[in-house]
């Protein structure tokens, strides 16, 4: 059992509670443990980059510092964009000594220390990599025979860093898809972006991102498309509809947290996985649990 | 048909525009740039750009400050790093697509989309309460989005609130959100007053 | 002079002009030479090196009875050789001179004259200290062995050995592979000329073959090499053919007559994309036109079980399955390293979809499928057998990219804008060249672009992002579709080709680290072997009596490959040529009384000039391998080791000078 400090982010309290209860039922099923940081707050996303890069920097160094407390526990943020903002702010305090001054100054303030020595990780390599795809294999109660799954990386676990898997080649979301016995459909831009704040501030550019996306998954005859992040998830999700009223093309593609896909093939129910939560599920064939 | 006369006159260009690019956190690379346009090429938002990111790494350089603080570009890029992987001298054009951000925020520079404006309700809500609630964060946008956009939010924001997915009545917080106020005062106190925005040059 | 003969020492302090003089007092230097002990003169003067400077020194000796010398100028490297001679020519022993850096190391580099000044004057007092320890010393000389050892059969090697044979020496031609010809072998037609490529090599491979002077071994490669300039032990291990090349003839009926009716196996001088039988020659003009056996191909060498109806069909009995690794020594006195280079390897650049999409080449693969014996007869094909309609060639590809190779290779804007020429000629197609800059510098280059753009050859500036088939409209669906700026129109384009062409760059070969460890040569960041001097010695290596040529030591093309190979064969006749070699005296000597034989200097010795002598168990220093660079020296915890001329005790006293 190890266990592993949670940084949540704001996405998955709000549109993206499917994957939270998907996400702690499958750390809970595999023998996992998650610990919520003590009063956390907003990572900063992208949004705090635009506006002050040092306010930025102190947002997510307040959540490491807070992580540093619990030295030696890794820190498991599933929303990507928080992991990439994470992880981005890391780097940077890492390589310009000058704005990492100004940030451990601030957060002394209020009595925390950077050392700039936590671990911050995606719970998909986490999965992965520490428990293993054997175990996993073990576990698997229900495989998915017969389901068409696309997998969606998006961005941000993929590049610039490459922490979770190789941005040109990566595989990792197939090998976890073929763990739960379903089919891993290849699909073009499986790694390209899917929008993030387009869709809401400039709708045009936002959901023809989106089509694109889901013109490849269409294309290879995906029964469902897995993601790894909130944004990218709501943005394939929701504007379905909304893209047949602009284009005539009809989109009706279940798109799933790779941790319900994942807690599907362990037996989980429905609700623990938050699936009712969806605007669309899969249909599974019916399998001996 | 209109005719313009364009010429640009070593006077009108700011000398120290690339210098002030080039000391921020990954704007030391434009001096790199062989201008080779892969960074354009593989930017899934490149065709909707009035300046390809190429171009407004080359616009820097050469202190086009004006042009490059009204350039719409940055405003839509989505932070994807596939320019930044893929730039054969290593340049982080991300981090310069945030940089001109900053300094375009900082003058006031506004644009006829809603994209900063969201960027500023987002850092007042995590100000006051340090987390995002999204419900509240679509509703501002909506507010600030004008009619018609508002109106096409109406369906997606339908759809969760069925499914319980859309936070407004209860906002997420942090249980001590002064301690993070703490925090970001001490770095360099409030976003100051904005200055009267300035219109689009033409 | 005899051991209490007191010093009697000259000291000169040169002006350099006003490059000393502008920043050091140099007069003042002077005045404080002559306080200093055993100095019997101390001058200034403009120019040192000129020949009245010269004069000047020669005169004191005679008339004043100068021991030892100091000059006070620029740095050793310009003018040590110029004041050695200098002082033999006044009959004083060339070694016991010593030069002072007061230029490069003082007026160069310090602003403050004052502290110029006082700092030259602290060399010159540790240089006079240092001097009059100094011993007489004589320069060695060794016998040179006339023969010299080419290493790698392409063009270089060949031009080198050639010029080396006709200019009467003894060469012996080592390459690895079953013929030699190199990559250039591989080529259709050359740049700017439009030369067939076959066409100008063979004269020069045929000649090879025929000249009385050169012993050619192919498919061969040299595995040790021992010894040291002028006297080079080099081991060669021949790998078996199983046809004895004594004996062939070359009329190939065993080839026609194997088991195998058709051709099974991929070609390596097609880069895979041709095949053959298990025996076989690599190309119809291959030198020597004898065939080789795969052992991982052949029926018999693998399983033991075949008709043989090759051996039946030879009528010389030339195919002997019993051949087994051969071993040759040869003695050279000189090794000219041509090894070539290799070309970078597509699949670090998955975003092209080399090796994953079909129909998209490397330039090389592109060569082989324009050449008239390459698998497609000349003419490029997709692989469905058909025409490409339209054809992207891609420039750059790992090059000028600081997460594959950095450097630029030279040579691939001019064969990507050849490729496109030969292609459009052959294939009809339209032909796109995606560039980031055309750099096109040599004789006739520039040119040659004109040519095509007359041809009309559609060329974009712009690196090209991704090659995808993705579809993302009707016309693209079945294509290779490429996503690139076009920066000088200033948009976005996607364009749809039926072929793409990489042109990659240059690399060093695969075993370049290995061969460099064989011959002690260095390497740069990239891995291309290091030249003396990159301006002013680019044949020549740090390893003396080892020549470098063509692309082994940096990505170029024919002609600089060519002119290079001639400079190497030009320096190693200068060196076979002298008879003898003379070697510097700066060796690491071993007092075999404080020697405890604890052998940690052997390991030390990165010239391998250090041995055990078992019966006396000292260590033993090879005078002629020892390049004086002091390792043992310091390494030797008895202190058994002192190096002449730069004796532990001179090195004390020059310290001791700087700190008085």
């Amino acid at each position: 059992m190890t266990e592993y400090l949670y940084y949540p982010g704001c996405s998955v309290k709000g549109a993206g509670q499917p994957y939270e209860r998907s996400l702690l039922a499958v750390f809970r099923a595999l023998g996992q443990g998650l610990t919520e940081i003590d009063d956390w707050n907003c990572c900063g996303a992208t949004a705090y980059l635009s506006v002050d890069q040092d306010m930025a920097l102190l947002l997510a160094s307040r959540n490491l510092a807070l992580a540093e407390r619990a030295a030696g526990k890794d820190v498991v943020a599933p929303c990507s964009g928080c992991f990439l903002a994470l992880t981005k702010a890391q780097e940077t305090l890492k390589e310009y000594p000058e704005h990492r001054a100004r940030v451990v100054e601030a957060l002394g303030r209020a009595q925390l220390a950077y050392r700039g020595t936590a671990r911050v990780r995606h719970p998909l390599e986490v999965l992965l990599r520490d428990v293993g795809a054997e175990e996993i294999q073990r576990r698997v109660k229900r495989p998915l025979k017969h389901l068409r799954v696309a997998p969606y990386y998006g961005c941000a676990i993929l590049r610039p860093y490459q922490s979770v898997d190789d941005a040109h080649t990566p595989h990792v979301l197939e090998d976890l898809i073929r763990l739960t016995g379903a089919t891993a459909v290849d699909f073009a831009h499986k790694s390209r972006c899917c929008g993030g704040m387009l869709t809401t501030g400039v709708q045009t550019v936002g959901l023809r991102l989106v089509e694109i996306l889901l013109d490849a998954a269409k294309q290879v005859e995906a029964d469902v498309i897995v993601t790894t992040c909130p944004l990218c998830q709501y943005n394939l999700e929701v504007y379905q509809d909304r893209l047949r009223k602009v284009t005539g093309n009809r989109y009706d593609i279940p798109i799933l947290y790779f941790t319900q896909l994942l807690g599907l093939a362990l037996g989980l129910s429905d609700a623990e996985l938050g699936m009712d939560m969806l605007l669309r599920v899969p249909v599974l064939a019916a399998v001996k649990a | 048909m209109e005719i313009h006369r364009q010429v640009k006159y070593e006077e009108e260009l700011d000398p120290g525009f690339a210098s002030a690019v080039a000391a921020e956190p990954g704007g030391e690379g434009i001096w790199d740039c062989l201008q080779c346009g892969t960074c354009s090429a593989i930017c899934p938002v490149s065709v909707y750009m009035d300046r390809t990111p190429r171009e407004i790494v080359g616009l820097v350089r050469a202190g086009f400050r004006e042009e490059v603080l009204a350039a719409v570009s940055p405003w839509i890029c989505t932070s994807c790093y596939a320019c930044t992987v893929e730039c054969p001298a290593g340049i982080r054009i991300t981090d310069i697509m945030y940089i001109v951000k900053r300094m375009a925020m900082k003058e006031g520079i506004r644009h006829r989309f809603v994209i900063p404006a969201i960027e500023e309700a987002f850092v007042e809500m995590v100000r006051r309460h340090g987390r995002l609630t999204e419900g509240r964060m679509g509703i501002k946008v909506a507010w600030k989005s004008g009619l018609r956009n508002a109106a096409s939010m109406v369906p997606v924001a339908w759809k969760l609130l069925r499914k319980d997915r859309l936070k407004i009545l209860r906002a997420e917080r942090m249980r001590d959100p002064a301690s993070l106020r703490a925090v970001l005062d001490g770095v360099g106190a409030r976003p100051a007053k904005r200055p009267t925005p300035k219109g689009v040059p033409a | 002079m005899s051991p209490d003969e007191r010093p009697r020492i000259g000291v000169y302090v040169c002006d350099c002009g006003f490059n000393i003089l502008g920043t050091v007092d140099v007069p003042a230097v002077v005045e404080y030479s002559k306080t200093l002990e055993g100095v019997a003169v101390a001058r200034e003067y403009r120019y040192m090196c000129s020949d009245p400077g010269q004069d000047l020194i020669k005169k004191d000796v005679k008339e004043m009875g100068l021991n030892r010398l100091v000059v006070a100028a620029c740095s050793p490297w310009l003018h040590e050789r110029t004041f050695r001679k200098t002082a033999a020519d006044a009959g004083l022993n060339p070694f016991l001179f010593h030069m002072v850096n007061i230029r490069e190391g003082v007026s160069w580099v310090t602003a403050d004259k004052a502290a110029a000044t006082e700092k030259a004057k602290v060399l010159v007092r540790a240089g006079v200290r240092r001097v009059a320890l100094q011993e007489p010393l004589e320069p060695r000389r060794e016998p040179v062995n006339p023969d010299v050892l080419v290493l790698g059969g392409g063009i270089a090697g060949i031009h080198a050995a050639l010029t080396l044979a006709n200019a009467g020496k003894r060469v012996t031609l080592v390459e690895r592979e079953p013929s030699i010809g190199g990559n250039m072998a591989r080529f259709d037609k050359t740049f700017p000329t439009l030369d067939c490529a076959s066409c100008i090599l063979t004269p020069k491979m045929t000649a090879v073959k025929d000249h009385p002077n050169i012993t050619l071994y192919t498919y061969s490669e040299v595995v040790q090499v021992d010894g040291f300039v002028g006297n080079f032990e080099v081991t060669i291990e021949r790998k078996p053919r199983y046809v004895r090349e004594d004996l062939c003839i070359g009329c190939l009926k065993c080839i026609d007559e194997c088991v195998y009716r058709d051709l099974r196996f991929p070609n390596a001088f097609d880069l895979g994309l041709g095949k053959r039988k298990p025996i076989y020659v690599p190309f119809p003009q291959a030198v020597p036109l004898k065939p080789v056996i795969d052992p991982h191909d052949c029926l018999y060498l693998k399983l033991g079980k075949c008709k043989l109806t090759c051996v039946e069909a030879c009528e010389v009995d030339a195919i002997d399955f019993a051949m087994k690794p051969e071993r040759v020594t040869v003695q050279v006195g000189a090794i000219i390293v041509a090894t070539g280079f290799q070309p970078f390897d597509a699949r670090r650049k998955p975003q092209y979809g080399y090796g994953v999409l079909p129909n998209v080449v490397t330039a090389l693969e592109a060569e082989r499928l324009l050449s008239p014996t390459g698998p497609t007869e000349g003419v490029p094909k997709l692989k469905d057998g058909t025409l490409p309609k339209t054809v992207g060639i891609i420039h750059c590809v790992g090059s000028r990219d600081e997460n594959t190779n950095a450097y630029c290779s030279k040579v691939c804007c001019m064969y990507s804008l050849k490729l496109a020429h030969l292609v459009k000629e052959r294939t009809g197609a339209e032909v796109y060249n995606f560039y980031i800059d055309m750099r096109t510098p040599g004789k006739g280059y520039e040119e040659f672009y004109k040519k095509l753009l007359e041809e009309g050859a559609k060329l974009v500036r712009g690196r090209v992002a991704e090659v995808t088939n993705a579809a993302l409209s009707k016309g693209e669906t079945g294509k290779l579709i490429i996503r690139v700026e076009d920066t000088l129109a200033g948009q976005v384009r996607r364009i749809p080709v039926d072929m793409v062409v990489l042109s990659v760059g240059m690399e060093p070969q695969a075993d370049a680290r290995e061969v460099r460890r064989r011959l002690n040569l260095s390497c740069g960041s990239e891995g291309f072997f290091t030249e003396l001097h990159p301006k002013l010695a680019p044949v020549s290596t740090a390893t003396d009596g080892v020549f470098i040529a063509g692309a082994c030591q940096g990505p170029k093309d024919i002609p600089e490959s060519v002119a290079q190979a001639g400079a190497a064969a030009a320096e190693a006749l200068a060196l076979v040529d002298r008879g003898t070699v003379e070697v510097q005296p700066y060796v690491a000597v071993v007092d075999e009384d404080l020697c405890s034989g604890c052998r940690i200097c052997l390991g030390l010795c990165p010239y391998d000039a250090i041995e055990f002598e078992a019966e006396k168990k000292v260590a033993r220093i090879t005078e002629v391998k020892c390049k004086g660079c002091g390792v043992c020296v310091v390494g030797c915890p008895s202190t058994a080791i002192d190096q002449r001329h730069f004796r532990t005790s001179y090195l004390l006293e020059e310290v001791a000078g700087v700190l008085a």
